[in-house]
């Protein structure tokens, strides 16, 4: 019993991973724009397909690489593509709206049509047909007592730790972070300091972005069949933890996609699978519900 | 002439908020722009510093030089970084959730970690003691005052050499703003340009060498100071008898 609790914790820590990784993104982009960045469950999705055709290229290369080395030239290149990706969308659709001052509303269904667009694009362009992610790796299981885990698996959730605590230190130690903790209280007094406004966005996209595609990577690597809308629904999902963690909050993001994973995987080990979404929402309506303002958020308040 | 603003027009949509204002600043004046609520002072501060609307306004005519060359099309974080002009602006608008020391060090974006920055953190911690004193505090849980002082310390900390100052006693006790106008006095000496706004007439008159009153989008009356006070328009309208 207790060795099946942990066994769920631990595969929970993992399906978690996912959700944060995508989750701090969506917080992030909210904390310095206010805006909810609905089309960035489809970057994951964009990231997951980069990551397949630089490991394909890199597989069908002359040079006899071996996985890992492809895999460490994977990471990098990813996040640096899908980076690309987030910054051309920003600047091709965000900003003109908020350079002619645009309500927010139009901001928002204009992010969703973009997800729409990467997605549909991809079907267009690619095809319907699914595409399976290469093995790059050697599965390696441990067993430790009667609680599996495979190299994967642990190298995920060691991934989402540290880009959380990396992240951290940008957002608590440099002036860039300290900007874009700023911008999300006080917009007018930005440029007052001498900072440019669109570069601090800037960081900010490619910093959600990349992680956005770090986490198709390694997605695409757990479970390894592709599809254009692959995004759509655990995009979702990562925005919805995080606001239940607290949206602007990076701790919240983090902690919400964590949470978000253990309740879906507690609800199936113990319900049907079909009822796995209904308790795992059903929980976070009750916590907001409970807290508005999610687990980590305050409400602002101003001083006259 | 430092500062020339040339027969400016500016508009909020297409209500038209100055109708053709000029003035100018020397360098190490102490100039203040006087008048009532609605006489267009702070839209003149956030036409020079490039505020974007929906705060800011749009300039349909006439010009402002620095220096003798144009400001008004360069992007807007330049002021500070290019031109080293600061505006601590009406309602402070302070990161308050930031530490004190945080939005000190955010106004230092686009200065290089040198020396003088070092000398400018000691100086702003000399000049308002409680900065240093609060220095690791959220600055929204500091005082009302407390946050106008954390403004004008964060105006000096980008380097500037020309501060422009939206009621800097508005929310200050007497003792305060006492304070604070001797500190204003002090960074003059030292070589600080200021473009000053105050509803305070009197205390803005005693304070700047010269003067501009404004009234609906125009510029009333100007002079040296001594002569603004005695004036008797003046004086019937803002300084009461």
């Amino acid at each position: 019993m207790l060795d099946s609790i942990f066994q769920n914790l631990f595969n929970a820590l993992q399906w978690g991973s996912f959700y944060s990784l995508i989750a701090l993104g969506y917080t992030l982009v909210y904390g310095v724009l206010r805006l909810i960045n609905f089309a960035h469950g489809d970057i994951f999705m964009v990231g997951a397909y980069i990551a397949f055709f630089l490991a394909m290229f890199f597989l069908q290369g002359d040079g006899g690489l071996s996985g890992p080395v492809i895999l460490a030239m994977v990471i990098p290149l990813t996040m640096i593509l899908t980076s690309v990706c987030g910054v051309a969308l920003e600047r091709i659709a965000y900003r003109p709206l908020r350079r002619k001052g645009a309500n927010r509303l139009y901001v928002v269904i204009t992010a969703l049509m973009c997800g729409l667009i990467l997605e549909n694009g991809n079907l267009a362009f690619l095809g319907a047909s699914r595409k399976s992610f290469p093995e790059l790796i050697d599965k390696v299981v441990y067993n430790i007592g009667s609680i599996s885990m495979t190299n994967l698996k642990i190298g995920v959730i060691l991934s989402s730790i540290l880009v959380y605590f990396v992240l951290n230190a940008i957002i608590s130690k440099t002036r860039i972070g300290m900007a874009m903790r700023g911008i999300s209280y006080d917009k007018f007094a930005i440029p007052l300091m001498g900072i440019p406004i669109d570069t601090i966005i800037m960081v900010t996209f490619i910093l959600g972005s990349s992680l956005a595609g770090l986490a198709g990577i390694l997605f695409a690597m757990s479970y390894p069949v592709l599809d254009p809308f692959m995004g759509a629904l655990i995009g979702w999902k990562a925005f919805i933890a995080a606001v239940v963690g607290g949206i602007g909050d990076i701790k919240g993001a983090f902690v919400g996609g964590f949470l978000l994973g253990i309740v879906e995987i507690l609800a199936m080990a113990i319900f049907p699978s079909t009822f796995r979404d209904l308790i795992a929402f059903s929980i976070l309506m009750i916590i907001l519900v409970i807290k508005p303002t999610g687990l980590f958020g305050i409400a602002k308040s101003t001083k006259i | 002439m430092l500062l020339e603003i040339k027969d400016l027009y500016v508009k909020y949509g297409n209500i038209e908020a100055l109708h053709g204002i000029s003035f100018h600043v020397n360098k190490g004046e102490i100039v203040t722009l006087i008048g009532s609520n609605g006489a267009g002072k702070t839209t003149t501060l956030h036409a020079i510093t490039r505020v974007p609307p929906p705060e800011g306004s749009t300039v349909s005519g006439g010009d402002i030089l620095y220096k003798g060359k144009s400001i008004l099309k360069v992007p807007a974080h330049t002021i500070v970084s290019d031109y080293n002009i600061a505006l601590a602006p009406e309602g402070r608008h302070i990161f308050g959730n930031l530490t004190v020391e945080e939005n000190l060090k955010l106004a230092t974006y686009s200065r290089p970690d040198d020396e003088n920055q070092q000398k400018d953190y000691e100086r702003v911690y000399d000049l308002f003691p409680k900065m240093a004193e609060r220095r690791y505090q959220r600055s929204e849980t500091l005082s009302g005052g407390e946050q106008q002082m954390l403004s004008v310390s964060r105006a000096i900390m980008t380097a500037c050499n020309f501060i422009l100052l939206d009621e800097p006693s508005m929310g200050l006790s007497p003792l305060l703003m006492y304070d604070m106008f001797r500190v204003l006095k002090q960074l003059n000496e030292e070589g600080m340009t200021i473009l000053l706004i105050e509803q305070n007439a009197n205390l803005a008159l005693k304070f700047a060498h010269r003067g501009y009153v404004m009234d609906t989008g125009e510029i009333v009356a100007q002079g040296p100071s001594a002569e603004l006070m005695n004036n008797p328009e003046v004086k019937k309208a803002y300084l009461g008898g």
